[in-house]
């Protein structure tokens, strides 16, 4: 064994050694909190669809009352009247 | 569609529970390795790991086929680089005094060094997984590793408090 080698598994022996015990709530605790950021991201993402579609609405119904597409009547030229 | 939504709440339940049961005590001895505590007496490590396996549980059902045992060692390693870097002001420079005092077996090194330490020779990350996890150079690394095993082979004695008296000439 070549003397690195020696030094790895060494100080993987010393890693190895106390093993420390496993909460009895850590499984409870992970699923309680990982659960309301997943309920709060749902929330954020049903939140932005809403903003979106609202957003479409507003801008539909602001284009079909104001109709930017048709040409506005001229307003630089007089009216021609009386000749 | 509410139907859909609670079974695939169970089923992901299930996984994670197994998932948790598999995995929770080699991560648990990744922590606290890492925040250098006792093994009776861990509760950075605690939190640390529960935040990582929460973080994990969120992102569950988008792991599309990844490994949630990489996904959580990440997450804890990430969270942890970030949490010394906010509580020693910066990888690497630890202040004597602000290391834990009664300390696990890696109390001797810096929180870099632990980081480096346990993900290269504990986890057995590869070194270049390891510097893009941290976003470092692989050749340093490699050096932080070597330094931080012979610092664990060969504790250095404690610093005397006067370095050298000065001889009268």
């Amino acid at each position: 064994m070549s003397p690195v080698n020696r030094r790895e598994a060494e100080v993987r022996r010393l890693l190895e050694e106390p093993q420390p015990p496993v909460p009895p709530d850590l499984y409870a605790e992970a699923v309680r909190r990982g659960g309301r950021m997943l309920r709060r991201r749902r929330a954020a993402r049903r939140l932005m669809w809403f903003l979106v579609v609202a957003a479409l609405v507003a801008f539909a119904v602001w284009a079909s009352v104001a109709q930017p597409w048709v040409e506005p009547p001229s307003e630089t030229t007089p009216p021609l009247t009386g000749w | 569609m509410r139907e859909r939504q609670a079974s695939r709440n169970a089923r992901r339940a299930r996984e994670f529970e197994a998932f948790v049961a598999g995995a929770a005590g080699r991560l648990m001895h990744a922590a606290t390795l890492l925040t250098a505590e006792l093994p009776d007496d861990n509760p950075r490590a605690r939190r640390l790991l529960t935040a990582a396996l929460a973080h994990t549980y969120a992102v569950w059902d988008g792991l599309r086929g990844e490994d949630p045992y990489d996904r959580t060692r990440q997450y804890l390693a990430v969270a942890f680089a970030r949490g010394a870097w906010h509580q020693y002001g910066g990888l690497g420079l630890a202040h004597p005094w602000s290391r834990p005092k009664p300390g696990g077996t890696l109390s001797c090194l810096s929180p870099h060094e632990r980081l480096i330490l346990v993900l290269r020779m504990y986890e057995g990350v590869a070194e270049e997984q390891a510097a893009a996890m941290l976003a470092l150079p692989a050749e340093r690394v490699r050096a932080v590793c070597a330094r931080a095993m012979a610092t664990l082979l060969h504790p250095p004695r404690e610093a005397p408090a006067v370095i050298a008296e000065v001889a009268p000439s």
